[in-house]
């Protein structure tokens, strides 16, 4: 290999531009675009004569961020992917560092420690230490015979993860820190028991609705915690039936089950009304116990799982109450209350997602017309440039426009992940995911923030929010993964 | 290398993952962008805030066209309280030449929120009105120096006589009251509204209509330019000028000779109802109604014991007196009681069943012309005696009703309308009023007599005394007396041009003018002799509680063809002849003869010579007890009549004053003292 890179590094390069993944290129270029033109639609009123490319306004500096982009991008693919791989490590290590020493001497912006100043410019360098964390976790699962297997195995790419999360939480950048979280989903892929991103699942949903639901009354106890036992009843079964493929088992559960709410139903028709915690904790105990003695007689270990999961459950949801309101900030429990929709507070905390709700709602179909939005240009939408900037678009551009940017980082996602799996080799493979859990997590929180389903947590939607370091961020991400794409070829030859 | 096909499955969980999320979220965006409509309005509301422009309102004339009422610019000091910055007080303070404390308060005021209502940090906010204008000078050269302060400019009135307030009115603040009983929906707090006079009256004409400007405002309520470039704005539409019927010299001259007197002068053109002067006294500077010193002026007003708000040319309710002998003249001719050569016996007075109204010395028995010029008391106690005990009718009820019937087709009894606010319906009596007062059947003729000759329980306001008039110069018919003459581009309402005719023929109206003529010839009104104006006239003497009697004038010239008809009516001031007549007669010359330097300093030596000889001034508190605490149905009997040189000098029951309630059915109200038994 190094000496036919030495004697043909122009034919290498031709190659190599011919092998570049051009589709991703393309959604990247036309997602970039439309950002910066979002960002001067959102800083430039239409009675303005300033120009889109004016360095003075935010899209004009974004263009240059974008041009900028390009070079680093058409770099980092004339940059020998071996080398990733090499330094993977020693780049995760000069990161970490980088973001312990920011902050440190980060001044206090908004309350977060996460810029570095060099004069007039400033980074922030969590924005790019996910991708040597992804370089870092690729290199570790393609290192010789590592596997997911057994706990023990967990420590190190946990580790990995972990490390940069307590040092953005130092730097109190509590949305970027999350963002490490999507990696599970690239445990999952390299091996990780599915089970524990169904009990993740299952945790975030329950913890949701316990606390949506926490001001009605059904049964004499809370609504949201009828919906959960309610859900741990329904799991209880479709484990029994899918997870332990125990037909017997699930089957008398269920008429077990069945039987017991009919006759709760009968008896509150004929004026006797059981209080909802004594049915649940009969019901469920009774199949319990059933199940305890039922084992015997089948999978042993999936049933037991079975049992210990609806009882961590329970407990589990006992505990979202008190860790809600005894180990969140107000200002956390606040966002959390606003975007679960239990508090109306139009004024104050709930005014953001309030006003861009507006926003994005009085776009209707088809949008006011480019430059023609007013909660936008009128500061009604706060942060209308970085993170809210969907609001521009849904309120200019309506739902085609709103439509249209989901579809495509939609694609952008499922061909990252089509990438992936076309990879040879595990650190291409774990990398590719990296890149997509990435894109995965800023997609769903950033815009499920700003239509109102999503807590409000500080991150930026990739590509289109007004920022150097985000950007250049997510392009060497997306780039260092086309430039290991593009050699795919190599290997298979190998 | 290894390939997991088992584990290559999960990337359909991962993506599925995904796919799912961007499902939910395009429902989601569906759901706010499409299906829901309200986040279109209230992004509309948002960003739009609508900026009332208000109309300039309608100027004042008078019938010759001379300018009354105009607008001009007023400026008040404002301040954007977001943008103030710390600033030299001391300065502030010396150029508004108000004390720190003042200044302390009025800054209180202006930012608290209760006090008042549309306050905003970053909208401009009022805190010293009406600057006059060297303050506005000084303020101006300085207003560089204090940041976050400004200068707005709105309209306000201005006069350009020192007359005719009781007509006018003025302009002010709009109350919550206005706000809630106006149902066109105008207003909104801090628009200004008439007050009194025809800016009451005519305030939907003079106010114009309000036009809107739509302005782009930004989440911090600051202004950001004009919504769709001003093409959804509306234009406002200024009011309406108004021309008044009012001559506004000679409503100054009426004023000028009334000065120093209570009462007041009504002067119509009878064949359009115009009326050329409505004068009151005492009276008010219409600019003290204005500007920052409104509040102020306005309560010394309202406490003044003269009562100069009060309009008594139309609000207050007088016994007419003899003025009202013509009306009754009228109904017994049209009533067939008397004929041209009916005469009734005066010998001193009105003498039956033991009843005695007294009369002056004149010529007995006396026909109706001879009565009308010489003020017989006797002729027309008599007429009404004959007339309500007369058999054809069948009964007192039917007689009297008839009569009180005459009496509303001449415009008393009830408001005439005119087209100013407050006017008093003055009090014709009817059959069951006296029932409630005296009792069923237990009154008659003689128990209520004294109405014949205008006393009683008669009360009439000047202006129905001048439509009286103005009636008989017009031989039988009025049109309902009104003070604007046209609002400009809409003219006049079709009330005000309606000839209202009266229930008797118009040659009983030419033998009441040649009454009338006779009076001023050889009778009680000499005094208005005016050669070659044919004046016809007839005067009142009213005797009440509170000093000398009240001085009335009603008359006409010239006797055809009437160019004016008038009354005056002086409280306290003696008899007709002394004060009423002459000048009335002044004003009938000024009016028929222009202006001249002579009656000028005619008027000015009236004016002056009644100053010096100013009456006791009746006090307040004794004018509320006449209304409020009267002793009911008190038969006293009244002092002798003192005979007077040329008019009834007739003993008269407590009055009640301008500021009487009209008695309405409630008959304890009035007293009997006024029925002389002898």
């Amino acid at each position: 290999m190094a000496y036919t890179k030495d004697n043909n590094n122009n034919n290498e390069s031709n190659r190599l531009l011919a092998a570049v993944d051009w589709f991703t290129v393309f959604i990247y270029i036309l997602l970039v675009v439309a950002g910066a033109v979002s960002i001067y639609a959102a800083t430039t009123s239409s009675t303005s004569e300033v120009s889109m490319f004016d360095l003075d306004t935010f899209a004009g500096k974004q263009f240059m961020w974008i041009g900028l982009s390009f070079v680093i991008g058409f770099s980092l693919l004339l940059i020998d992917r071996r080398l990733y791989e090499a330094y993977a490590y020693p780049i995760y290590a000069i990161m970490i560092i980088l973001l312990i020493v920011t902050a440190f001497v980060s001044p206090n912006i908004k309350g977060s420690h996460s810029w570095l100043k060099f004069g007039s410019f400033s980074i922030q360098p969590a924005e790019f230490t996910k991708t040597a964390t992804a370089l870092a976790l690729a290199k570790l699962f393609s290192t010789y015979g590592f596997q997911l297997k057994g706990w023990r195995t967990y420590i190190v790419p946990v580790g990995i993860i972990l490390l940069p999360v307590l040092c953005i939480l130092l730097e109190r950048e509590t949305g970027s820190a999350l963002v490490y979280f999507s990696l599970i989903f690239v445990l999952y892929r390299e091996g990780m028991n599915g089970f524990v991103l169904f009990a993740t699942l299952c945790a975030v949903t329950y913890f949701v609705v316990v606390l949506k639901f926490a001001g009605t009354l059904i049964m004499g106890i809370p609504l949201g915690n009828f919906i959960v036992l309610t859900c741990i009843m329904v799991v209880i079964v479709l484990m029994l039936l899918i997870y332990c493929r125990s037909l017997i088992l699930g089957r008398n559960v269920t008429i077990g089950y069945i039987v017991c709410a009919l006759l709760a139903w009968g008896l509150s028709a004929i004026g006797v009304h059981i209080n909802g915690y004594v049915f649940f904790f009969t019901v469920i105990p009774l199949s319990i116990i059933y199940l305890l003695i039922g084992m015997f007689r089948d999978d042993l270990n999936k049933v037991l799982t079975t049992v210990i999961f609806a009882v961590i459950s329970i407990i589990f949801m006992f505990s979202v109450n008190i860790v809600f309101h005894h180990v969140l900030a107000p200002h956390q429990q606040n966002r959390i209350n606003i975007a679960l929709g239990i508090e109306e507070d139009l004024k104050d905390k709930g005014y953001n997602v309030n006003q861009s709700k507006i926003a994005i709602g009085s776009g209707g179909f088809t949008g006011k017309g480019f430059l023609q939005g007013t909660q936008t240009k009128l500061n009604y939408v706060p942060e209308q440039h970085t993170d809210f900037i969907f609001c521009t678009i849904g309120e200019e551009q309506g739902f085609i426009g709103t439509s249209a940017v989901l579809i495509l980082f939609l694609i952008l996602i499922l061909r990252v992940i089509a990438i992936a799996e076309r990879q040879h080799t595990t650190f291409g493979r774990v990398y590719a995911y990296c890149v997509a859990s990435i894109l995965i997590f800023h997609l769903t929180i950033n815009i499920g923030m700003v239509i109102g389903l999503v807590p409000v947590i500080g991150i930026p939607l990739p590509f289109f929010s007004y920022g150097g370091s985000s950007l250049w961020g997510f392009t060497i991400l997306l780039f260092i993964l086309l430039r290991i794409d593009a050699v795919r070829t190599e290997y298979g030859t190998w | 290398m290894r390939k997991d096909y088992n584990l290559e499955k999960r990337k359909f969980i991962i993506g599925g993952f995904i796919v799912v999320v961007v499902a939910i979220y395009l429902w989601k965006l569906f759901d706010l962008q499409i299906a829901d409509d309200k986040y279109r309005e209230i992004a509309v509301s948002n960003a739009r805030s609508t900026k009332i422009t208000h109309p300039s309102r309608g100027q004042i004339y008078d019938r010759n066209g001379k300018l009354v009422v105009y607008n001009e610019p007023a400026y008040d000091l404002v301040l954007v309280p977001k943008d103030v910055q710390e600033f030299d007080t001391t300065t502030m303070c010396k150029i508004l030449q108000l004390k720190r404390e003042d200044f302390d308060l009025l800054w209180k005021n202006m930012s608290d929120p209760k006090k008042n209502k549309n306050y905003s940090a970053t909208t401009p906010q009022p805190l010293v009105q009406n600057l006059d204008s060297t303050t506005y000078g000084r303020l101006q050269e300085i207003l560089y120096r204090f940041p976050g302060f400004d200068i707005s400019q709105r309209i306000i009135r201005r006069y350009n006589y020192v007359a005719a307030a009781n007509i006018l009115g003025n302009i002010r603040e709009v109350n919550a009251e206005d706000i809630e009983r106006d149902s066109d929906n105008y207003y909104i707090p801090g628009d200004y509204t008439g007050d009194l006079g025809i800016e009451k009256s005519y305030e939907k004409y003079l106010r114009g209509v309000k036009g809107k400007e739509i302005l782009i405002r930004d989440a911090t309520g600051k202004i950001k330019g004009r919504y769709n470039d001003g093409k959804d704005d509306v234009a406002p539409i200024a009011g309406k000028d108004l021309q008044m019927s009012i001559d506004i010299d000679l409503q100054r001259f009426g004023e000028k000779i009334m000065r120093g007197k209570r009462g007041a002068i009504v002067a119509i053109e009878p064949s359009t109802g115009e009326v050329l002067a409505l004068v009151t006294s005492p009276t008010y500077d219409p600019s003290l109604l204005v500007g920052k010193d409104r509040g102020k002026n306005y309560s010394k007003l309202v406490s003044d014991p003269s009562k100069p708000l009060f309009d008594r040319a139309i609000m207050a309710a007088y016994p007419p007196g003899s003025t009202f002998k013509p009306t009754q003249g009228l109904i017994f001719k049209q009533e067939g009681i008397i004929d041209n050569n009916t005469s009734y016996p005066c010998y001193g007075g009105y003498v039956n069943k033991g009843l005695k109204i007294g009369c002056h010395g004149h010529g007995s028995p006396i026909a109706l012309q001879p009565a009308i010029a010489t003020s017989c008391n006797g002729y027309f106690c008599w007429g009404l005696y004959y007339m309500l005990n007369n058999k054809k009718y069948g009964g007192l009820e039917k007689s009297f009703t008839v009569w009180k019937d005459y009496m509303v087709s001449m415009g008393y009894g009830y408001k005439l309308n005119i087209d100013l606010p407050g006017e008093s319906r003055g009090f014709i009596p009817n059959y069951q009023f006296y029932n409630k007062m005296i009792g069923e059947d237990k009154w008659g003729a003689n128990s209520i007599i004294s109405i014949a000759i205008g006393q009683g329980e008669i009360m009439s306001t000047p202006l129905q005394i001048a439509n009286l008039s103005a009636t008989i110069a017009n031989r039988g018919y009025y049109i309902t007396p009104h003070v604007v003459k046209q609002i400009r581009d809409l003219g006049i309402s079709k009330e005000y041009t309606e000839h209202h005719r009266t229930k008797i023929n118009t040659e009983y109206y030419n033998d009441i003018a040649g009454g009338m003529r006779m009076a001023v010839i050889g009778g009680t009104c000499k005094g208005a002799n005016l050669p070659g104006l044919d004046v016809c006239g007839k005067t009142g003497t009213v005797q009440n509680p509170h000093g000398r009697d009240h001085s009335v004038f009603m008359g006409f010239a010239p006797k055809d063809n009437p160019k004016i008809a008038i009354c005056v009516y002086v409280e306290n001031a003696g008899f007709g002849a002394q004060v009423a007549v002459p000048l009335g007669a002044m004003v009938l010359e000024r009016y028929l003869r222009g202006a001249s330097d002579e009656i000028e300093n005619r008027a000015t030596k009236w004016s002056d010579s009644w100053l010096e000889d100013a009456p006791p001034v009746v006090e307040q508190d004794q004018m509320q007890e006449d209304t409020t605490t009267r002793p009911s149905n008190t038969k006293t009997t009244a002092s002798a009549s003192v005979p007077g040189n040329d008019d009834n000098s007739f003993p008269v029951r407590n009055l009640p004053h301008e500021n009487a309630v009209i008695p309405n059915k409630s008959s304890s109200f009035i007293s009997r003292n006024g029925i002389y038994k002898g």
